[in-house]
């Protein structure tokens, strides 16, 4: 018997989800006050929820561990945001941005779902302009479009190389105009540490202030986790420091089924690892790829300079071998292409660890204003951080992990397995299956808060009117917040000798090298045992400062760590399962003749959600098997 | 330039708001160049838990310039000597071999120290939510080109909204006041025609929520512009100072 149930409903493909709104249960005004609604994170998809939530009434109340709502990581989003406007008349449509996103993610997504978001983004634009966001503008006052990676029409609005700020600060303002009317209040500095569940369903919240060190209980009729994706259990990767997965950890531990937790998206264009100090990555936008081009040496170990190497002596290896899409290559195929030259020893840079993307061609074409124009911003930065200047020499750039596909399983409600439990965003196993399409990520953020939750929790909520809100001296809260206090509790005792950054070190190389941009059964058995053994390190050998009963960045730290190495086993169990290539997900037992990633359809084409089976328990797999009544899959080819 | 400095820090300690605080000194041998401010604290902190002690307390997530979160008064200066440059996008090597580096939270009577370099920049939500904002409910809006927007406007509405909320302006300025912050807000929708309706009345509500933070008045200075990482121009506080004008004639019970 299978335990999921997507609740796609019935009829064709294009009138789904406009029958789905004028059928679905509505809660009258009256009754909406007196429900209470836990928003856990601020970004783009928490934010936007919170305050469309807010505005038809329900009570809400929102947490981020954050100093502010205003600095959730959707803030660092550069490059732009995909709606099938056809403002360029190239002819987009809703259908083709459906396609695009179906074929990109490798055939591993709900066609369901995917129209939905690309029926939504249109109105997404419209909301956000009447916020007041800065998008670009052409001369005659209206919106300018740019083209991104794996598409043939320009569907993209931006806001120079700050997209997801300009976004997120209109988010923040619909939000913060809530708070002033009182209908939704922020908890700033607040961390969720567990859910409580009375009677099988999601019915509140324990968090703990990050200033005091307090735990608090929180009641809510439905909870909805927005927390973005879990890229640091690589340690490296272009996410904030702070981001986490604690929130869904929690949230999967409490019986919320994972989907395809392998499913990690790595970057191709960020800029290198530049000692054992360092401690994040930093994207550079894959618009560059628009006009640079990508090389490495023809010989291995030529160590000179670039300028000192003339073309002939110069591999263009995405050119040679994707002639059809060439720098443009969607973001799996570039990072894969990157590694394979590194690894056959041509990687430039002292790491070696690195291949050129180079501006020469198209400056002395179009002129340096023209480049800097364009890419200013960008260049800017790459000068600040490594001292070069990307005029002169060519940026060196490689892969790192940017995106997480994988996250909370849910339904078309956007419900994961624990009913009132709702999963919005990135921290959702998501509408872009194995492979993300750029500027896709902000569209689902706020296609989900602004347009989809109000609707699908109002089924649910519908018939809950009846239910009072439960005090929190109820045994269920009281239970949840002494198990939270005793794992701070242990953690603090064991006063071992490793920092909590050594641990996350030690276990961002595993998944790094095993679980990476290449896998294989071999590696990832071993990697498995590897991480089994590091989560009796930490729990033996960690050491943190300072108190429980205060500002304590190292205890929180620690708490997501330890959550970070069980996600980071499940991972590895699903990379194992899953002996098939597709999207991001590459494993060597499964490729093409000339090394691309061969799916297997007869055998793979589900979703894997996995349910928690207890402690040090293997995780159970449950299968979604996947549709396609409109997309027909095939082997993707860019070549 | 050499790969490696060494630096003496002096570190501004405080347990939390109601306790005192001080400097303390700390010796950095072998920083590489190569390494971000918040990178060479981190190796800090680092050896500092090694020695059983308490590392420093610091505010800092995207470590991109993006997300406002970094704060740090280093030698005299709001996010250092850079101009246009956030904490987190601050390299090492800008410092010489053998310096005395100084670093200090933001002081101001509106940004209470949290611990150590950490400060409470809640005021600026409290200046946002009184009116930092175009009312409109999800669902209302008109098609995004029916509203053309001249684009040199546009461009300057932009300027204003890469705000990043960090408060460098209020750490620079003697008076402590916020007037560059807010005044990016108000001149951003004072610009565009959405934020037509609620132009008197928001710039009105906001300058009030400001002074009730506890927040200076502005003197015209320009330490502020001086040390936005976002280069903010204080041509936006006299478009607030006009538009406030404005408003206070106009309104009516205000």
């Amino acid at each position: 018997m299978n335990k999921l149930n997507s609740n796609i409903p019935e009829g064709d493909l294009e009138t789904k989800w406009s029958k789905y709104k004028s059928t679905v249960k509505l809660v009258n005004p009256a009754n909406k006050r007196k429900i209470e609604i836990l928003v856990v994170g601020s970004g783009l998809a928490g934010g936007s929820a919170a305050a469309s939530l807010a505005e038809l009434g329900y009570s809400v109340k929102c947490f981020c561990f954050q100093d502010s709502p205003r600095r959730a990581h959707s803030i660092a989003a550069q490059g732009g945001i995909n709606a099938a406007k056809n403002y360029s008349n190239d002819g987009d449509s809703v259908y083709r941005l459906f396609y695009d996103t179906v074929k990109g993610g490798d055939y591993r997504s709900r066609e369901a779902n995917v129209y939905r978001l690309a029926e939504i983004s249109t109105s997404i634009i419209d909301q956000c302009v009447a916020q007041g966001v800065t998008f670009a503008r052409e001369y005659g006052g209206l919106l300018d479009n740019r083209s991104f990676g794996g598409v043939q029409v320009s569907r993209t609005f931006y806001a120079r190389g700050q997209t997801g700020q300009q976004l997120l600060l209109g988010a923040y303002s619909a939000l913060s105009r809530q708070v002033a009317k009182g209908n939704l209040k922020m908890y700033n500095r607040h961390e969720m540490v567990d859910l409580v569940k009375i009677d099988g369903k999601a019915r509140g919240l324990i968090v703990r202030d990050l200033v005091t060190g307090k735990m608090e209980r929180h009641f809510g009729h439905a909870v909805i986790l927005a927390t973005g994706g879990y890229g640091n259990v690589f340690y490296l990767s272009t996410n904030a420091m702070g981001s986490n997965t604690t929130a869904i950890w929690k949230a999967y531990k409490q019986g919320a089924f994972f989907g395809n937790p392998c499913f990690t998206q790595i970057h191709p264009t960020c800029i290198p690892v530049s000692g054992d100090y360092q401690s994040k990555l930093t994207l550079m936008s894959e618009s560059l790829r628009n006009d640079g081009r990508v090389w490495v040496p023809k010989e291995i170990g030529d160590k000179r300079k670039p300028e000192d190497i003339p073309d002939e002596e110069r591999d263009y290896y995405l050119e040679r071998r994707y002639p059809a899409f060439g720098n443009l290559v969607p973001r799996d195929v570039a990072s894969r292409a990157a590694k394979q030259a590194c690894d056959e020893g041509r990687g430039v840079g002292p790491s070696g660890l690195a291949v050129y993307l180079d501006f020469r061609d198209s400056i002395n074409r179009l002129g340096r204003h023209v480049i800097s124009e364009r890419y200013g911003n960008l260049f800017e930065m790459y000068a600040k951080i490594t001292g070069d200047d990307p005029y002169k020499t060519p940026m060196r750039i490689y892969p790192a992990v940017h995106y997480t596909m994988g996250g909370l399983w849910v339904d078309y409600n956007l419900m994961t397995t624990i009913p009132g439990l709702y999963a919005l965003g990135e921290c959702n196993f998501s509408d872009h299956g194995a492979n993300r399409l750029g500027a896709s990520a902000l569209m689902q953020g706020l296609a989900d808060g602004y347009f989809v939750i109000p609707y699908t929790i109002g089924d649910y909520l519908a018939d809950e009117i009846r239910v009072p809100a439960i005090p929190t001296t109820h045994p269920a809260f009281e239970e949840a917040e002494k198990n939270a206090t005793d794992r701070i509790n242990k953690l603090k005792t064991i006063n071992g000798k490793q920092s909590v950054e050594e641990l996350h070190k030690k276990l961002g190389r595993i998944i790094w090298d095993y679980c990476g941009m290449a896998r294989n059964e071999a590696g990832l058995t071993k990697a498995l045992q590897m991480v089994k053994d590091l989560k009796k390190e930490f729990w033996s050998d960690v050491k943190i400062p300072g108190d429980t009963n205060e500002f304590n960045p190292e205890l929180d730290k620690a708490g997501r760590v330890a959550d970070f190495i069980e996600l980071g086993e499940l991972m590895i169990t699903d990379a194992l399962m899953r002996r098939e290539s597709c999207g991001g997900h590459f494993r060597e037992e499964s490729q093409t003749e000339d090394g691309e990633a061969k799916r297997d359809d007869d055998n793979f084409s589900f979703v894997a959600a996995w349910e928690f089976n207890g402690e040090d328990q293997p995780a159970q797999l449950n299968k979604e098997p996947l549709q396609f009544d409109v997309v027909h899959p095939t082997q993707r080819s860019y070549k | 330039m050499s790969e490696t400095i060494n630096l003496k820090l002096k570190i501004w300690r405080q347990k939390n708001a109601s306790t005192a605080g001080r400097f303390e000194f700390y010796d950095m041998q072998g920083v590489s160049t190569h390494m971000s401010f918040l990178e060479m604290l981190d190796v800090l902190n680092e050896k500092l838990i090694r020695e059983g002690k308490e590392p420093v307390a610091f505010d800092h997530d995207c470590r991109e310039g993006i997300c406002g979160m970094c704060s740090m008064y280093i030698n005299g200066r709001a996010h250092g000597m850079l101009k246009g440059t956030t904490t987190c996008q601050l390299h090492m090597r800008h410092f010489a071999n053998g310096e005395t580096v100084t670093i200090e939270p933001w002081r101001a009577a509106a940004f209470p120290v949290i611990k150590d370099l950490v400060v409470n920049r809640s005021a600026f939500d409290k200046i946002i939510q009184a009116g930092g904002y175009i009312s409109v409910n999800t669902g209302n809006a008109v098609d995004a080109n029916s509203i053309p927007i001249e684009k040199a406007k546009a461009d300057e509405a932009f300027d204003a909204a890469a705000c990043i909320g960090c408060g460098a302006c209020v750490a620079a300025c003697k008076n402590a006041s916020a007037m560059l912050f807010l005044s990016a807000k108000v001149s951003q929708f004072s610009l565009l025609p959405q934020g037509a309706p609620e132009r008197h009345t928001r710039v009105l509500k906001m300058v009030k929520a400001h002074d009730e933070a506890g927040f200076g008045a502005c003197t015209n200075t320009g330490a502020c512009e001086a040390e936005c990482p976002k280069e903010i121009s204080i041509s936006h506080i006299a478009r607030l100072n006009r538009e406030y004008l404005v408003a206070g004639l106009t309104e009516k019970g205000n």
